[in-house]
């Protein structure tokens, strides 16, 4: 195996034995996104030189004792660009932000960077994390490494894209409705959407603060588990951080026949490609012969999230987007007033969809329709809420398809908005909920990666993640992942 | 249709944001269809359900009112694409302002 088809935890144990140098493991990245990310577009920005730079000090002042207590040492790590980096730039895929440096680091990079890991780049993502196909960049295309022809999924389309193709071990992406899984099922990598409040959204460019969370895409169940560990925590910077004991940092044993595990009759109606239909039935009878419990449930509500969704997550979002205004930061267009200032630099600054999602939240939330849209959509979040308390009675887990089909040409959903928000039906639950949801790849329908959802009550990281590393070590999965029809 | 041509004229207005008219028909269009589908949550009755706004309870945050450790001022407005002595300069608001 070469360098970049290892996971971040075989990284870093060879960096930390002295195995390789940092500066290998960083060059093998820095090489294979300078041969392939002219074919992919997964990063918006890539900062060799720096890289280099931090891999060299570590390599030459760092002690092999002081390796070994950096669980990431050495580790190249790419960042969805709408989280807030000192040493690159952040735009959120948004023009409004061209040119925007930070003058101070997110904690999930702090985080990072304290435990070793070494920042390459920022990925490409839907403008402000809004959209399912990373085709909404005001910069860039991103193509699925598994079909050029084919989205990577969104938002954070980049960052599974770059783990997929063995850019980087790891990325950090976003999830406000399914933004971190739905990619990482159609780029068959995994992704984990952590509880709300797990890990600091400070840093993070708000789209709907009642829904974003942050977590890692991985290409190895116990990687998700090692840096989901570093980046959870209480921060001081995001009130709404909570105070919880921490992820493990290692995936735990677990018998599979005493977990109870539901199947949302819901999610697994009409609507559903045959092909990924098929590979979830394999995977759920080898969860079977496994002894797992496989219990019908259901979840009553589910046919109203997208619809909830999309109430409040423009709403929030036309508030928290009110910030840009061409004042303090980002572009500015010039305007007689200063109300025209506003309005023309919101009206050149922002892209399409993000323009039509902060009409949408405005008119939610506008003098005589608060009540029709905002608030009856937070009454029926309350209903999704119930449907899994509800649920997690009866099981410890969920178990559904994390996508019902398997990744769409580029273009084919463009002119409809609404097929394009179908997509995160199967992922915007958890957000609505609150809960923790991850994404395992299973395998391969028609070569594009099919994915698994795990979902489990608040807090349950820990056993979503046994459960996902259990299934992990019966699947026999093509030497994974590999970059789809590309050429190594 | 749920949306008008006036109504996105007005959430524009609201929203500040400039919107010429090809674009106003065609946001009109779009979303009213959106809010047609919306419109799904109509067949539930909520009149008893409390509304969610926030999915994990949470109290309100306290901490100690003290200085900490924070961005110099000429480090907190250096992307600012007009700034003159540490302020944020904008077009004049008291004569003429639309507001």
């Amino acid at each position: 195996m070469a360098i970049i088809d290892w996971d971040a935890y075989d990284t870093a144990q060879k960096v930390q034995s002295g195995e390789v140098s940092a500066l290998e493991c960083v060059d093998a990245a820095l090489e294979r996104i300078a041969s392939w990310d002219s074919v992919i577009g997964a990063f918006l920005h890539v900062d060799a030189e720096g890289a280099r730079e931090k891999a060299r000090i570590m390599d030459s002042t760092m002690t092999r004792e002081a390796k070994a207590a950096l669980p990431l040492a050495g580790v190249p790590v790419a960042i969805k660009d709408n989280m807030v980096t000192t040493d690159m730039p952040t735009t959120a895929a948004s023009q409004i932000l061209k040119g925007f440096r930070s003058p101070y680091n997110a904690t999930v990079v702090e985080r990072l960077v304290r435990a070793g890991a070494i920042l390459v780049g920022k990925t490409n993502l839907d403008e402000f994390a809004m959209g399912s196909s990373t085709e909404h960049s005001a910069y860039k295309v991103t193509r699925n490494p598994w079909d050029t022809e084919r989205v990577p999924g969104g938002s954070s389309g980049g960052s599974a894209a770059a783990v997929a193709a063995r850019m980087v071990p790891f990325a950090l992406g976003s999830d406000t409705g399914g933004s971190i899984r739905l990619p990482a099922s159609y780029c068959g990598v995994l992704g984990i959407k952590p509880t709300y409040g797990r890990v600091s959204r400070y840093g993070l460019i708000a789209y709907a603060s009642s829904l974003d969370q942050i977590g890692p895409l991985t290409r190895s169940v116990r990687d998700a588990a090692k840096i989901l560990h570093i980046i959870a925590g209480k921060d001081p910077r995001d009130a709404t951080s909570i105070d919880a004991s921490s992820v493990s940092s290692e995936v735990g044993p677990v018998q599979i026949q005493n977990v109870r595990i539901g199947l949302p009759e819901e999610y697994f109606g009409d609507g559903m490609d045959s092909r990924v239909r098929d590979k979830i039935d394999n995977v759920l009878e080898q969860l079977r012969s496994m002894g797992a419990r496989l219990v019908p449930i259901s979840l009553p509500h589910t046919r109203y999230a997208i619809a909830t969704y999309y109430l409040i997550a423009p709403a929030e979002a036309s508030s928290n987007l009110s910030r840009y205004d061409g004042v303090r930061y980002g572009q500015r267009v010039v305007g007689q007033d200063l109300v025209s200032m506003y309005e023309s630099t919101r009206a050149k600054g922002f892209g399409h969809e993000v323009k039509h999602r902060i009409l949408l939240g405005t008119h939610a939330l506008s003098a005589g329709y608060y009540d029709a849209y905002y608030l009856k959509a937070q009454k029926v979040r309350t209903l999704i809420r119930q449907d899994f308390e509800n649920a997690f009675k009866q099981v410890d887990l969920i178990v559904t398809p994390t996508v019902p089909d398997l990744p769409f040409k580029l273009g084919e959903r463009e002119q409809d908005p609404l097929q394009m928000y179908l997509t995160d039906i199967f992922t915007v639950t958890t957000n609505l909920a609150g809960i923790p949801g991850l994404s395992q790849p299973i395998g391969l329908a028609d070569g594009l990666p099919v994915g698994l959802q795990w979902m489990g009550p608040p807090l349950a990281e820990d056993l979503i993640l046994s459960a996902a590393g259990r299934l992990e070590s019966a699947l026999t999965l093509p030497q994974w992942p590999m970059l789809g029809g590309l050429d190594r | 249709m749920s949306l008008t041509n006036k109504e996105v004229q007005h959430v524009a207005r609201l929203a500040r944001l400039a919107i010429l008219p090809p674009e106003i028909a065609e946001a009109t269009g779009t979303l009213g269809r959106v809010l047609d589908y919306i419109n799904l949550l109509n067949e539930l009755d909520t009149e008893h359900v409390l509304p969610t706004t926030h999915v994990v309870p949470l109290l309100t945050t306290w901490r100690e009112d003290r200085v900490e450790p924070s961005l110099p001022p000429q480090v907190a407005v250096q992307n600012g694409p007009e700034v003159l002595s540490q302020m944020f300069v904008v077009p004049k608001i008291l004569d003429g302002g639309a507001g």
